[in-house]
């Protein structure tokens, strides 16, 4: 473990995962281009703006998804205190964040000539700011720490806490502003055209896609971020052992 | 010294005790064994990783590996709590709430260790602190040596069996110094076990039964204080021999 | 000793040090008054009705001087490494934490009684039998927030960024207890029947019991160095 040149173990599978991952997403990404812009039809009442909402939703997915991730490996890091869940919880919470940012970007460009405002007390967009200001102090706590194993440790705890209050946070948003009219139902209601459906299933797991590359490939950035240090550590250790003693 | 039978299981047991901060090793795997009974001295530079150890001792920091066990019990993550009574621990740092009066920091700690009696405890650890004049003063207006007389006491409460003290004498004029020694050798008499980190090779070699020396969080010296050679401890230290001498019977 | 003894013997201890640093205390009530009086120039309250504004800048008084109360209340156990000692004696570390919490609580308690009526004097409200529960539902928010905010400074305390840090993390996380204090006292000012904010209360108690948990739980990592 201390001997940086030694290859972790499970290095090559993952680094498989990560190229045909690559490979994926890179065919992927143009398809679901293809699909917002040329295939589905725009969508009546909102028009052509409404397009956004193929990359607004999967976003919203993938930042979720990275939470929940940070919430799972800060967990099974206070349980096995192994390294690499920490690397995966901070990997699953920057991307969090920055999934979230294009939801926050997003939605106002869509709010804006839809419902005729940039910012509406809508629950799911004012939860979603909460939550970035969350784990975006989660980050910075992370930068601020004295030692890795402090921050691991620390942002475990803000991880779970974090994770804990997502929901409360959701219904005490929804509650404050009262009973407010659904302006849009996404999830059936009245029902999205076949291809409309189509396109968001196909986005949304793009975007989860790309989330999972982004994930291995932060973990593998951290690991060879370790290695440098403990490679800097070992020279500047052993250099003024070398002279003459 | 004491009279530790073959079968008391010793004081300290450490078994590859290692404690890492990400890639940097503060200490990194540290067998040790320490009888009850035996006073011993940690040399070693500063960031050498006296404190760590100490620390880790104490159960105030968690070992990232290996495992240690104190006076026969594993000193683990959730159950330390009945191991840290038998433990004291004093550092450069007082513990000691400047706002409160001398009699209040004590009877507060007193009542932590769930002593019988804590107010007449503090006073007792007062009187033979000698500040029982200014025992209703708060602790802020007291000198740095008043201070760490109070210290001292506060440590010594609750009569620990495993004194661990990490670089007392900083910070110290030469009286309190030496009543600090005379404290100690006190405790000596009462055959607890006890560790001392210090930079100051005289001060610890005149006060111990064994020297470790620490450089990078592992141990490179262990010999039995006597016929040790202070003007060779340097070279002892962080000398030619990377590999730790055998370990002192 | 028994858990709970432990419990009152640290908040007692805090209790004592805060009331012996008198600055302290007059400074935080300073403090709260002043963003108050900071409020009262802002809107023109013979416009705007208290009941309307009044329960929003009465919470930012409060968190914002509570904020300062926690991260002071740890600082002072960094000090000195105090609270090296208290992780040394043979208590339960949880136990520490119910302590520091319970004396922010009564702290803040004490804060809150005296804004209170302050408020409502500098608004022109009128009192009335309200006023002693909006008292109550403040410091029922103030269990949670103090309870989340303990476990943060425990943290934060011992970075490099301890007093920005705090704020930063702790009011994204009390986001549900400051929208329920100011709905409950909302209602509780406009003489509301308990019906129509049952569920507030109800969610600022699940609040607590959850954080206060959670935190017992996790204390101990939030502790070590």
């Amino acid at each position: 473990m201390s001997e940086p040149a030694e290859k972790p173990p499970g290095t090559a599978w993952s680094g498989l995962t990560e190229q045909a991952l690559f490979v994926l997403v890179a065919i992927l990404v143009p398809v679901c281009l293809h699909a917002i812009f040329r295939a589905v039809p725009t969508e009546e009442k909102m028009g052509v703006v409404q397009r956004i909402f193929y990359f607004h939703v999967p976003s919203a997915l993938a930042g979720f998804l990275g939470v929940g991730l940070c919430a799972l490996f800060s967990a099974l890091y206070l349980w096995r205190r192994d390294r690499r869940l920490d690397l995966l919880a901070h990997a699953s919470a920057e991307l969090g964040v920055m999934f979230l940012t294009i939801v926050l970007l997003t939605g106002p460009i869509w709010a804006r000539p839809v419902w005729g405002v940039w910012w509406t007390g809508e629950a799911r967009l004012t939860s979603t700011l909460v939550l970035w200001l969350l784990y975006a102090g989660y980050l910075i706590l992370r930068q601020s720490t004295e030692n890795p194993e402090q921050g691991a440790r620390f942002c475990a705890v803000i991880g779970l806490v974090g994770a804990l209050d997502v929901p409360i946070i959701y219904y005490s948003v929804e509650w404050w502003r009262g009973l407010h009219p659904k302006v849009l139902k996404i999830s059936g209601g009245q029902g999205l055209d076949a291809e409309m459906a189509k396109a968001l299933t196909l986005c949304s797991t793009t975007f989860i896609l790309l989330f999972l590359l982004l994930l291995l490939q932060r973990v593998r950035l951290g690991r060879l971020q370790d290695e440098v240090e403990s490679l800097t550590l070992v020279a500047n250790r052993r250099a003024p052992y070398t002279e003459p003693a | 010294m004491s009279a530790a039978g073959r079968d008391t299981p010793p004081a300290i047991e450490a078994r590859g005790l290692s404690k890492r901060y990400g890639p940097l090793a503060a200490i990194d795997g540290i067998d040790l064994t320490v009888p009850v009974g035996q006073w011993v001295v940690v040399l070693g530079h500063n960031g050498a990783g006296k404190s760590t150890l100490l620390r880790m001792l104490a159960t105030l920091l968690h070992p990232t590996g290996g495992n240690l066990r104190l006076f026969g019990a594993e000193a683990g993550r959730s159950d330390a709590a009945p191991l840290r009574r038998r433990i004291g621990f004093l550092s450069h740092q007082t513990f000691l709430y400047g706002h409160l009066t001398a009699r209040e920091n004590l009877e507060f700690y007193a009542r932590l260790y769930g002593l019988a009696d804590p107010e007449g405890a503090a006073l007792e650890a007062i009187g033979a602190a000698r500040l029982s004049h200014r025992q209703d003063d708060r602790v802020a207006t007291y000198s740095r040596g008043m201070q760490q007389r109070l210290a001292i006491a506060r440590a010594l409460l609750h009569r620990p069996d495993l004194i661990l003290l990490d670089e007392p004498f900083t910070g110290l004029d030469r009286e309190s110094s030496s009543r600090l020694e005379d404290r100690l050798r006190q405790a000596r008499g009462t055959g607890c076990t006890c560790v001392m980190a210090t930079h100051d090779q005289g001060q610890g070699l005149r006060a111990a039964d064994r020297v470790l020396g620490l450089s990078d969080g592992r141990l490179t010296l262990d010999a039995p204080s006597r016929g040790l050679d202070p003007s060779r401890l340097d070279d002892l230290l962080h000398g030619s021999s990377p590999a730790p001498p055998p370990r002192a019977s | 000793m028994t858990y709970l003894r432990a419990v009152l013997l640290v908040a007692e201890k805090d209790l004592k040090v805060e009331l012996r640093s008198r600055e302290q205390v007059v400074t935080l009530l300073f403090f709260a008054l002043l963003v108050l009086v900071v409020f009262n120039f802002a809107f023109d309250f013979t416009v705007i009705d208290f009941v309307t504004l009044g329960p929003g800048v009465l919470w930012v008084a409060f968190i914002f001087s509570g904020v300062l109360a926690i991260s002071r209340s740890f600082q002072i156990e960094r000090e000195q490494d105090r609270i090296q000692g208290i992780l040394l004696a043979p208590i339960d570390r949880s136990a520490f934490y119910l302590g520091k919490v319970a004396a922010t609580v009564l702290f803040m308690a004490a804060v809150e009684t005296i804004l209170v009526p302050v408020a409502v004097v500098m608004f022109n409200f009128r009192f009335n039998s309200q006023t002693a529960l909006v008292v109550l539902a403040f410091i029922l928010n103030t269990i949670g927030f103090a309870a989340v905010g303990t476990l943060f400074a425990a943290m934060t305390t011992s970075t490099r960024r301890a007093e920005l840090l705090l704020p930063l993390l702790l009011f994204p996380a009390a986001v549900p207890v400051a929208l329920a204090a100011v709905k409950t006292t909302t209602h509780l000012l406009a003489g509301h029947p308990f019906a129509a904010y049952s569920h507030w209360v109800l969610m600022s108690a699940a609040y607590d019991v959850i954080f206060l948990a959670a935190a017992v739980l996790l204390f101990d990592e939030a502790l070590e160095e």
